[in-house]
């Protein structure tokens, strides 16, 4: 049966056909469907974890004891469970184990562009790498047998255009994985010196089998063009590019498994072709490879390592004519991504930014503050970066900045990697101000669960962390919850945690306004009679707020009464049934 | 055949991910190769965003680059405008005339260009404009834009309107059918 799937689709379909048996993983654009559509199948475990480190070390686990097991993570996550993933490549596995690592060049929704295949050399492990779905549910397929036979975790590497990505795949049965009961292997589980340095010899013979594997993998193949003037070393996306400018007028060796890379293979392609020429988005991975068998090869002084690829990349590299087009003679104003009419994120940075608070922040929607009108953050780096940064900000001070700087983190960011953060500071002792934004769910990457909000990856009832009993568990007294809904409220907590002596956690607790769940408030109207267009309204970015003719105006269809704008006007112009904070 | 692209471009929330499931479920049905290019995640949240639609005897590419569109569905006029360099010669832009306003507009550090549809019809553009709220308002839900504007857009497409009507029969939730069929019907005959 054929049908058009996105790649994450298109993978989840394959690990499931492959025999998986557990998925433990933790959502990032763009892997996160991969694990929401095996959630959909009820003969296989499926969870959310805290973070990729976790995830990581539950497929080891389910590995250990039997079950297919795959975690899936975006390219940043994948620097979170590098510390299982290095050793992993030691233990090798029991049942098949697969991490599959989505990156994202061009940064649509990530904060650095990195390279993952980097991670499959480091560490010493095979990388299959698809080009569309169909690739993508075949490869996934394959992957937990190649695993097994080789005794090791096999990574699999996703781009933003292959997972995002809709194609046409064929369906085909699940396989039964074998039977693998657990056995005590201690010289092969227990990485302690003694044992792990008999492991390393074994992962450098490993490697020599892949290597020698990967020159007969039927995921390489040769496509060879009549005109052999030009010879093109390429995989992932890159290859449809390639093939949308040449058709079949170049030669083409399509690479499907990128670590190890085939010597012979590549060698004999180079032999045959006149110009020898790879073309792969970011790092120069695969030219460097070939410079190091010898071969005379362009690649990156062609290519920029920026950014992600198009024909017209190609087209440009290659000199090529580049199809005429409208020009436009003035450049169309911006159209930025922007928190949502009536998110709760924005009563808290109004406030923030109103008393001018130096803000360390985290990795989520409300990263969006950053934006004018509020620039109402500091800083972004990396998932719980914001609470221990805000801590070694505030040691730097030595004593000047706690009273004017604040952490800001979401509560799925603060569940993965915010809370070891919050015990340093209760630990060392800093005078922080903790701010976590509970949405109850985890936003950005489009509403999955996590361990505050009560329910599990298929929505039903589970373990539910308390924040509140968390943060004082570890030592910290002074935790207050607020409504952002509440200017004053909010400001009140903000000002009073900064003056206090010692640590301080306010939960800013109001849902996600795009939950089904949440009910919205009849839209707000501006009466022009009162309105004196002061456009103090207009300081909270507000996208249902304008202004028109000396006057504030609201969107009707974007308004969700949250009441937040009626809170700031002084002239009472905001009116409507909206706004009341219950 | 060629690979003809359709470019889906509007603001984050517009429903440009219905309109392309549409798109791919009635383009699959007739037998051609597909591919759907969309982005998930930030650029969802009230941003500009953009779905790519190929097809043809075989798809390599999922993107559409400068020049290579045959179609642009545009949700929203100052869209239209930013996506026509992808347009190719002689393409064809089916846009809604309804405006929203980006933050830069409202916070007042840019101005929405005016007449910025007869620009593009000077630009060589042919245009399709259509209200398309209104008519989607008249179906029974603001929310039905996309569909006004598929409508419109199978009026000067190759494929016929019985197809199109299997395919939003078996994409939209069946409660939503009726209301979608009279959006799309007030699409194809504006």
């Amino acid at each position: 049966m054929k049908k058009l799937m996105i790649g994450n689709e298109a993978l989840a379909r394959g690990f499931y056909e492959g025999g998986i048996g557990a998925v433990s993983s933790y959502p990032g654009t763009p892997s996160t469907e991969i694990t929401e559509f095996l959630a959909k199948y009820d003969d296989i475990y499926s969870e959310w974890a805290p973070n990729e480190k976790v995830a990581a070390e539950v497929a080891f686990g389910a590995s250990l004891g039997g079950k297919r097991s795959l975690c899936c993570m975006k390219h940043v996550g994948l620097n979170v469970a590098a510390d299982p993933l290095f050793t992993l490549s030691y233990t090798g596995v029991n049942a098949g184990m697969v991490v599959c690592v989505a990156d994202d060049p061009a940064m649509h929704s990530s904060q650095n562009e990195q390279d993952s295949r980097h991670y499959a050399i480091a560490a010493k492990l095979p990388m299959l790498e698809p080009a569309d779905s169909d690739e993508a549910l075949q490869f996934a397929k394959a992957s937990f047998k190649l695993s097994e036979q080789f005794d090791t975790v096999v990574m699999m590497r996703t781009l933003t255009r292959i997972a995002h990505s809709q194609s046409i795949v064929t369906l085909g049965e699940r396989e039964e994985a074998p039977e693998k009961p657990y056995e005590k292997k201690p010289e092969k589980y227990i990485m302690m010196p003694a044992y792990a340095k008999k492991r390393h010899p074994v992962v450098e013979e490993r490697m020599k089998k892949l290597a020698e594997y990967a020159e007969s993998c039927p995921f390489n193949r040769v496509e060879w063009s009549e005109d052999k003037t030009l010879g093109i070393i390429t995989s992932g996306t890159s290859y449809q590019y390639v093939k949308e400018v040449f058709g079949d007028r170049v030669s083409v060796l399509k690479l499907g498994m990128i670590n190890p890379l085939p010597k012979k293979t590549v060698k004999s392609f180079a032999q045959k072709v006149d110009r020898l020429v790879v073309v792969e988005e970011l790092d120069g991975i695969i030219e460097t490879f070939c410079r190091t068998l010898g071969l005379e090869v362009e690649g990156k002084k062609l290519f920029s390592p920026i950014g992600e690829f198009s024909q017209s990349v190609i087209r440009k590299a290659f000199g090529l004519k580049e199809p005429e087009n409208v020009q436009l003679p003035n450049p169309v104003p911006l159209r930025p991504p922007m928190m949502c009419s009536g998110c709760p994120h924005r009563g808290i940075y109004y406030t923030l930014s109103k008393n001018k608070i130096t803000v360390i922040g985290d990795i989520g929607c409300y990263t969006l503050g950053a934006q004018p009108p509020l620039c109402a953050v500091d800083t972004t780096l990396c998932m719980g970066a914001s609470v221990s940064g805000l801590h070694g900000f505030n040691k730097a001070g030595e004593g000047a900045f706690e009273s004017r700087s604040v952490a800001v983190i979401g509560d799925s960011t603060f569940m993965h990697s915010g809370i070891t953060g919050l015990v340093d500071i209760a630990y060392n002792q800093s005078n922080s101000t903790v701010i976590i934004l509970d949405n109850s769910i985890t936003g950005m990457t489009g509403h999955q669960q996590n361990p505050t909000t009560g329910l599990n990856i298929k929505g039903d009832p589970a373990g539910k962390i308390d924040l509140e009993a968390l943060c004082r568990s570890i030592g910290i007294e002074r935790v207050r919850v607020v409504d952002p809904y509440n200017i004053e409220e909010c400001e009140k907590a903000i000002l009073e945690e900064l003056k206090a002596p010692c640590p301080s956690v306010i939960i800013s607790r109001r849902p996600c306004v795009l939950l089904k769940y949440v009910k919205l408030n009849a839209p707000l109207e501006i009466s022009n009679d009162a309105c004196r267009g002061c456009r103090k309204c207009m300081k909270l970015g507000c996208p249902s707020i304008s202004f028109k003719n000396g006057h504030a105006v609201i969107d009707e269809t974007l308004c969700v009464g949250c009441g937040v704008c009626k809170q700031l006007c002084a002239f009472g112009a905001i009116q409507g049934q909206g706004g009341k904070v219950q | 055949m060629k690979t003809t692209g359709i470019m889906i471009v509007g603001v984050g929330g517009q429903g440009s991910l219905l309109a392309s499931k549409l798109l791919g479920n009635l383009l699959t049905a007739q037998g051609y190769d597909v591919k759907v290019s969309e982005v998930h995640g930030m650029s969802q949240r009230g941003g500009s965003v953009v779905t790519y639609v190929k097809f043809g005897d075989r798809v390599f590419s999922p993107i559409i680059d400068l020049g290579e569109a045959d179609y642009i569905v545009s949700f929203e006029k100052l869209e239209a405008a930013r996506y026509a360099p992808y347009l190719k010669k002689g393409g064809r832009i089916v846009t809604n005339t309804q405006q929203i306003d980006p933050m830069p507009v409202i916070t007042g550090t840019a101005e929405y260009p005016q007449d910025i549809l007869e620009e593009l019809k000077n630009l060589g553009c042919r245009i399709d404009a259509l209200d398309a709220l209104s008519l989607a308002e008249e179906a029974g839900s603001a929310k039905a834009v996309n569909i006004v504007l598929l409508g419109r857009l199978a009026k000067s497409f190759h494929i016929e309107y019985d197809a199109w009507i299997k395919a939003l029969e078996t994409t939209v939730k069946p409660k939503f059918i009726e209301m979608n069929k009279k959006a799309f019907d007030l699409g194809y005959h504006s």
